[in-house]
């Protein structure tokens, strides 16, 4: 028969968490904006079509990085929450908020109670009217929820990511303006270019970026309630070369 | 070896509808799954409710048009003189309905979550020849209240985006799906309706055009069918039109359908004849 060996809780939760960093600072990572026209999402992300960021509904996203069959599972969970509570009740009764708080028990629930936790973490956003009305909450792998605002990065090198950032970041920036300074900082996590000189010219190569836009008016812009859009193809790679002219 | 329950989860995955995981977690959100009890020969509701009329749909190089007349009957009363019955589906289809407008209107909402959610899941836009099979399902699993008198028959056109052709279908109460080529109608004053097509579609017609004929051929089935509700000059009330062409689905502004109507009731004015 084995022997069960004593482990104090604080240790057994230490374990956890370190497990679940450790999984999560592998991945790369994920910047996500408010801004005046709206919120930039961009993640790196050499797959087209494994996606980071996803639609939850007409003003809400999803970004994550860790791994992705269950950051994959929890956005389809998101997206049946959403659907479900917008067909019962109306459309503006899905809020960023609710689906924040039901992704935070089941996080923790899973951190506490499964074998293993998620690692995963992610951010619920929704882009408001105004540009204070918009809400980013980050989730972590152990279910605290924190209420962020101007930006939010998760990932590898987050820290490095959010030095180089908060030179560049401010409430003014176009969704454009606001893409170019994610992929300018994001190098900084040193996986984009990997070799290339920091000082050299910038290397902001689309085909590793995965862009997407919360925009403000869809209705105005494109007659749309739904102000999720992928940025992708010609559009990206025009978006960032106007950058590197100016 | 997956674990049995593991490699379950594959087959159960091959369903992203949205309507089959309300059935499964909360039935009671689906409009099917009201029922008036038991069915007996005297059971006839279609009295209670109002009900929805004629739908008109054609389809002329590049896309496909649908419109609806807006008006609602209960019995020989006008339950509404302002009810939509054309509706954008997603992007690219449109759907109108005719029948019980009630079980029309949760159905077509039904329809609506349907498809974006499955563009949601799946990232990718449903084909449209299974956008027309989700939605005969739908009408299917509608059954029991058909046979009770609440009957509702969808008309669903859309832009094929793989070949680049606007698409109509209709359906029947039992879950029946036909492709129509041309042009269709449906509702009670749909025979009338599909004469006037008959004589004013032509395989040439551009979008203005289509509009006029899709607009004169509502004015022909609210002129012989008492539940149709023809152009309100009075209250400035007009046909929904809606056209689904490679650009995805817009409705046409109510001016244009103003000055359509008006012409049309100005060359029948003029023309000074029965018909």
């Amino acid at each position: 028969m084995t022997q069960q060996f004593y482990v104090s809780p604080e240790q057994l939760m230490k374990d956890r968490a370190d497990f679940a960093r450790k999984g999560i600072g592998r991945g790369r990572s994920v910047v996500v904006m408010s801004c005046r026209d709206g919120i930039a999402l961009v993640a790196e992300n050499p797959s087209p079509s494994l996606h980071k960021l996803g639609e939850i509904y007409d003003r809400i996203a999803f970004a994550a990085v860790g791994k992705y069959n269950e950051f994959e599972s929890l956005r389809q969970a998101g997206v049946r929450y959403a659907d479900v509570r917008g067909y019962s009740y109306a459309r503006e009764d899905v809020t960023a908020r609710g689906l924040a708080s039901v992704y935070a028990q089941s996080l923790g629930a899973v951190f506490t109670a499964e074998s293993k936790p998620f690692e995963v973490e992610l951010v619920v956003a929704e882009v408001g009217r105004s540009q204070d009305a918009d809400h980013l909450y980050r989730l972590t792998f152990d279910g605290s929820i924190a209420d962020e605002t101007g930006f939010v990065v998760m990932g590898g090198a987050a820290d490095a990511v959010v030095d180089a950032l908060r030179g560049s970041w401010s409430a003014d920036l176009s969704l454009p303006e606001a893409v170019r300074a994610a992929a300018r900082s994001l190098r900084h996590d040193g996986v984009v270019t990997a070799g290339a000189g920091d000082a050299g010219a910038p290397v902001l190569d689309p085909s590793v970026l995965e862009v997407a836009f919360l925009e403000r008016d869809p209705d105005t812009l494109r007659g749309s309630r739904r102000a999720f859009r992928r940025i992708g193809g010609p559009e990206l790679d025009l978006l960032l070369q106007n950058g590197q002219d100016s | 070896m997956l674990p049995d329950d593991a490699a379950a989860a594959v087959p159960r995955a091959a369903s992203a509808s949205f309507s089959a995981y309300l059935g499964e977690h909360h039935p009671a959100l689906l409009p099917a799954n009201r029922s008036l009890g038991p069915v007996t020969a005297s059971t006839d509701a279609s009295h209670l409710a109002p009900h929805a009329t004629t739908i008109v749909s054609l389809t002329f190089p590049g896309g496909v048009l649908m419109a609806g007349d807006r008006r609602a009957t209960m019995g020989n009363v006008i339950a509404s003189r302002h009810i939509e019955k054309v509706f954008p589906a997603d992007n690219y289809s449109v759907l109108g309905i005719a029948g019980s407008a009630g079980i029309g209107l949760d159905l077509t909402r039904l329809f609506q979550v349907e498809l974006e959610h499955y563009e949601k899941i799946e990232a990718t836009m449903m084909s449209l020849d299974g956008k027309a099979n989700r939605l005969a399902a739908m009408v299917r699993q509608n059954l029991p209240m058909a046979m009770q008198g609440l009957a509702v028959v969808p008309l669903f056109a859309g832009f094929d985006t793989d070949r680049h052709v606007g698409r109509l279908f209709s359906f029947d109460v039992t879950g029946g799906r036909y492709e129509e080529h041309e042009h269709h109608s449906v509702g009670s004053g749909s025979v009338f309706a599909r004469g006037a097509l008959k004589k004013l579609w032509n395989p040439r017609l551009d979008e203005a055009s289509a509009v006029r004929v899709a607009v004169e051929a509502l004015y022909d089935a609210a002129d012989d069918d008492s539940a149709t509700g023809g152009p309100d000059a009075v209250r400035g009330l007009w046909p929904v039109v809606y056209v689904v062409d490679g650009a995805g689905a817009r409705r046409i502004p109510e001016r244009e359908l103003e000055a359509v109507a008006h012409a049309i009731i100005d060359a029948r004015s003029s023309a000074g004849r029965e018909a």
